[in-house]
């Protein structure tokens, strides 16, 4: 069960085209997607034993390179070897069975199965008959859980429909680990856990490659880069740019080849006086939130933080009319907003860029533009008729500056790269510019150069009086932004924290506060 | 700096920043239906060797205004499956609409306009009723609307015991609307013109068209975008209700009676078809008015090409059940859809 260690990893100085005999390699590779040069002949190996880092701007083809790695694209030009030999990946399948895996950045779960069931699909332990053995099923689910250190934040039983964004991460991890892999890629696999799954993430990488495994780790995370990486491969518009050594060079140094100029990484807010009280949300409760107190003003940006199934999400999902509502209310500038009916909220004033772009925000056929202007539209026509003039000038605008990567605002929304698309998701809000604006991991995906304009743009608009709620997973993010922090724990607000009081330290004490003081959580399916 | 895009400047193909006035053209036909008018092409040089009559201007108008009905359905049952819906039950509401058109025109002493009028009110309440049952039942719309074919079908025969009812072509209106011809084009042709052109518009450039599209393309986003998913898919049924509706009464008025099943039997499965054909994925959000409506012209060509050449009807139903999977082979292949499991 347990990946085979490979041949003595051999330490290779960190440099790209070298031969080596253990790990991955690609050979001038090259991608176009119609008229879009993906990848424009990259040459670098990933050896076995060490963590390669590849980074990059949005839509500078590093997903990509893990796809023709797992046998979902097929290169246009170039060579693949693993172990030394050429190898040709016709098919996922394929690189799955050469002992290539991939943790994609879209997480693949199929939905009315168990967690169990998804992790071994394809390959699910038979008793006589081709019966499914659900004995032996458990046992190598819970031993695996247990290897992975994941007991407890995975419920092996739970339908793939009910899995958090994290959970479904995790499902995904352990497909990738369990059998025989030579060659890990992680695809941004952090940006939906929370600070202690990404500790079980970091032991079982490390894991991995002290037994031989060759790991790819992309991520827009700089601190997390340099936990883990060996050596990192910057990419810049489908070009390697510069192979480091994590040991030797600095977030300053990486910037600048990324972005190709120099960038302040570090963000502090001017904070203004707040204004009056836009929201006023007084003991709501739901299905998944219990008793929730929250006032927010004009001009405030509160952050709201909380573990992974804490409860954020669905506060915020209920704020924008999505939730039944059990008791308590919801107040926006003296209105009382109802429940289940998303548009009047947001004609009241609250829009929500939810977590979950594919899920629950993106047209993936439709264009950048179209996708962008949806809930503006009603500012932009004339008697239901939409002006295009006026609707271009407005998403490209804001294409501009979230720095878009796509040859068009008419491009579909489906060819753009992950952080990409979440950059559109944005759009749309910001263009809205509602008098609350809920940002559910706004930056999640996104690179180095976008997140500094998104900042400023969050600062922007709280200085034009939107009053805005920020949930992030990234702690020193939210306490960059944020003029107070208001922590939740299993569905309740378990404190709040002024700017001045606010470190990550105090932040995750609030945050455990039950596991702290030993109160069993209730409710523990959240 | 801008960053819409590096890319664009590098490599985008030449001539793609030139487009101008030729660009409402191309997006009305929209370039992946180049295919069907090379199809086109072919089936009209095709029969047009083999009878030197399929060309001529008289034949023409009768494929035209063939065509004319299905093209109505297919219009709407565009508008329904970018929406994430269906209707099946289309060619029973042209029953009842063709029926109710001609028994109210006799009852009323051949009134005309109530006649019309009727049978449009009438078309509004069944498609209303479509929705209400896909909404608030919470019926799958495949399912509500096989109810609605065999349904709708036998309140028809209900209401005319299963006979032709009526004779309109003593009225001017039906006649001109049977028979009728403006600046050489039969008026009926005209109707599916200021239909599919309103529907077009509806579809590309007002917000109502814009969420029709989020609605078929993604519901849970839909609904996070404030759109009133309810009322949208209620009224899109009403839509299809009333050119139903339309469709019933021009079946009226081209057979002179109204009919309770012939001429409108089977009339579904040549619009979804149509639909299909002109690139509407089934599972929603994709589509529009112009490749539906030439998938139309293509087979009304065809069959009008197979009648001419004396082709029996059997062999005609077997071209378009071929046709109507041919057309998704295409759409997959085209779409880049993997080949694993079950096709959406
Ligand atoms: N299926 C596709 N069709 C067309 N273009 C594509 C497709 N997939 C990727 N691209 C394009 O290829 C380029 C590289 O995309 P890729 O997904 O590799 O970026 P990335 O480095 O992973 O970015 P991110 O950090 O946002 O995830 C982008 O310009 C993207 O628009
Ligand atoms: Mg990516």
């Amino acid at each position: 069960m347990c990946p085979a260690p490979s041949p003595t990893p051999e330490p290779d100085p960190p440099a790209t085209g070298q031969n080596v005999t253990s790990g991955a390699a690609v050979h001038d590779l090259t991608k176009r997607f119609g008229p879009v040069q993906a990848l424009g002949g990259v040459t670098l190996d990933f050896p076995g034993g060490q963590v390669t880092a590849l980074m990059g701007e949005n839509g500078a083809g590093k997903s990509t390179l893990l796809k023709i790695l797992t046998g979902d694209h097929q290169p246009t030009g170039g060579r693949i070897t693993l172990e030394g030999q050429p190898l040709t990946l016709e098919s996922p399948a394929r690189a799955r069975a050469a002992g290539i895996r991939i943790i994609p950045q879209e997480p693949e779960i199929i939905p009315y199965v168990s967690v169990a069931e998804n992790v071994y699909a394809g390959a699910l332990p038979t008793s006589a008959g081709r019966r499914l053995d659900r004995t032996e099923l458990r046992r190598r689910v819970t031993a695996d859980l247990d290897r992975l250190g994941f007991t407890g934040v995975l419920d092996p039983d739970l339908l793939g429909s009910q899995l958090t964004p994290a959970q479904r991460q995790l499902v995904e991890i352990m497909r990738a680990v369990t059998g025989e892999a030579k060659v890990v890629a992680f695809d941004e696999p952090t940006s939906s856990l929370s600070e202690h799954e990404v500790d079980a993430l970091f032991r079982l990488i490390r894991r991995l490659r002290d037994q031989g495994t060759a790991v790819i780790y992309v991520s827009h995370r700089m601190q997390e880069i340099f936990q883990l990486a060996d050596r990192i491969a910057v990419l810049r518009d489908g070009n390697l740019v510069g192979v480091q050594d994590a040991r030797s060079t600095s977030v300053d140094e990486l910037v600048r080849l990324m972005v190709g100029r120099d960038l302040s990484t570090m963000f502090t807010r001017r904070r203004a006086d707040r204004g009056r009280l836009v929201l006023d949300v007084k003991d709501l409760t739901t299905e998944d939130v219990r008793n929730v107190n929250l006032q927010m003003h004009a001009g405030e940006v509160v952050g709201l933080a909380g573990l992974v199934g804490a409860g954020r999400s669905e506060l915020a999902l209920a704020l924008a009319g999505d939730r039944p509502v059990l008791s308590g209310t919801v107040t926006l500038d003296g209105q009382r907003l109802r429940h289940g009916r998303p548009g009047e909220v947001i004609r009241a004033g609250l829009g929500l860029a939810p977590e979950e772009r594919k899920a629950q925000a993106l047209f993936l056929h439709r264009s950048i533009r179209d996708n962008s202007s949806l809930v503006v539209l009603e500012r932009l026509r004339r008697l239901r008729f939409v002006s295009r003039a006026a609707e271009r000038k407005l998403v490209q605008q804001y294409a501009d500056r979230l720095r878009v990567r796509a040859p068009s605002i008419e491009h579909e929304v489906r060819k753009l790269s992950g952080g990409n698309q979440q950059k559109v998701v944005l759009a749309r809000w910001l263009a809205r510019k509602p008098k609350v604006l809920i940002l559910d991991e706004p930056t999640r995906g996104i690179d180095v150069g976008a997140k500094a304009e998104i900042y400023q743009i969050i600062a922007d608009l709280a200085e034009e009086g939107v009053a805005l709620l920020v949930i992030s997973s990234e702690l020193p993010e939210l306490l960059g932004l944020a003029d107070r922090v208001v922590v939740m724990q299993n569905g309740r607000v378990t404190g709040e924290l002024g700017h001045e009081d606010a470190t990550e330290e105090a932040v995750l004490s609030l945050a455990m506060a039950d596991d702290i003081a030993g109160v069993t959580p209730a409710g523990a399916s959240s | 700096m801008t960053t819409i895009t590096p890319q664009a400047t590098k490599d985008a193909p030449p001539g793609q920043g030139a487009v101008g006035g030729s660009r409402t053209l191309l997006s009305f036909v929209g370039g992946q239906n180049l295919s069907l008018i090379g199809a086109l092409a072919v089936v009209l040089a095709l029969f047009g060797i083999l009878n030197e009559n399929y060309l001529s201007v008289s034949n023409m108008q009768v494929i035209a205004e063939a065509a004319t009905i299905t093209g109505l359905l297919a219009v709407v049952q565009t508008v329904v499956i970018i929406c994430g819906g269906l209707d099946i039950s289309v060619g029973s509401q042209v029953g009842v609409a063709s029926v109710v058109s001609a028994m109210v025109f006799t009852s009323t002493g051949d009134n005309a306009l109530l006649g019309v009028a009727v049978a449009v009110g009438v078309g509004v309440l069944v498609g209303v009723l479509n929705g209400l049952v896909i909404v608030y039942g919470r019926v799958n719309p495949t399912i509500a609307t096989l109810a609605g074919l065999a349904a709708y079908k036998g309140l028809a025969q209900l209401l005319s015991d299963g006979r032709a009812q009526g004779y309109v072509l003593n009225d001017d209106i039906f006649v001109f609307l049977g028979r009728g011809k403006v600046a050489g084009i039969p008026a009926m042709v005209w109707i599916l013109i200021a239909v599919a052109v309103a529907v077009h518009l509806l579809l590309t450039r007002t917000d109502i068209g814009r969420n029709i599209y989020a609605i078929g393309g993604n519901d849970t986003a839909a609904r996070l975008a404030g759109i009133n998913i309810n009322k949208y898919l209620v009224a899109v049924y009403a839509l299809i209700g009333v050119v139903a509706a339309i469709a019933g009464i021009l079946l009226t008025a081209r057979t002179g009676s109204g009919q309770p099943t012939s001429g409108s039997e089977g009339l579904e499965l040549k619009a979804i078809t149509a639909a299909a054909l002109g690139g509407c994925a089934l599972r929603g959000g994709k589509g529009g008015i112009g490749g539906t409506l030439l998938a139309v012209a293509l087979l009304g060509c065809l069959e009008n090409g197979l009648t001419v050449e004396g082709i029996n009807s059997f062999w005609q139903n077997v071209a378009q059940g071929a046709l109507l999977v041919i057309a998704v082979v295409i759409q997959q292949r085209r779409s880049g859809e993997r080949a694993v499991g079950l096709p959406t």
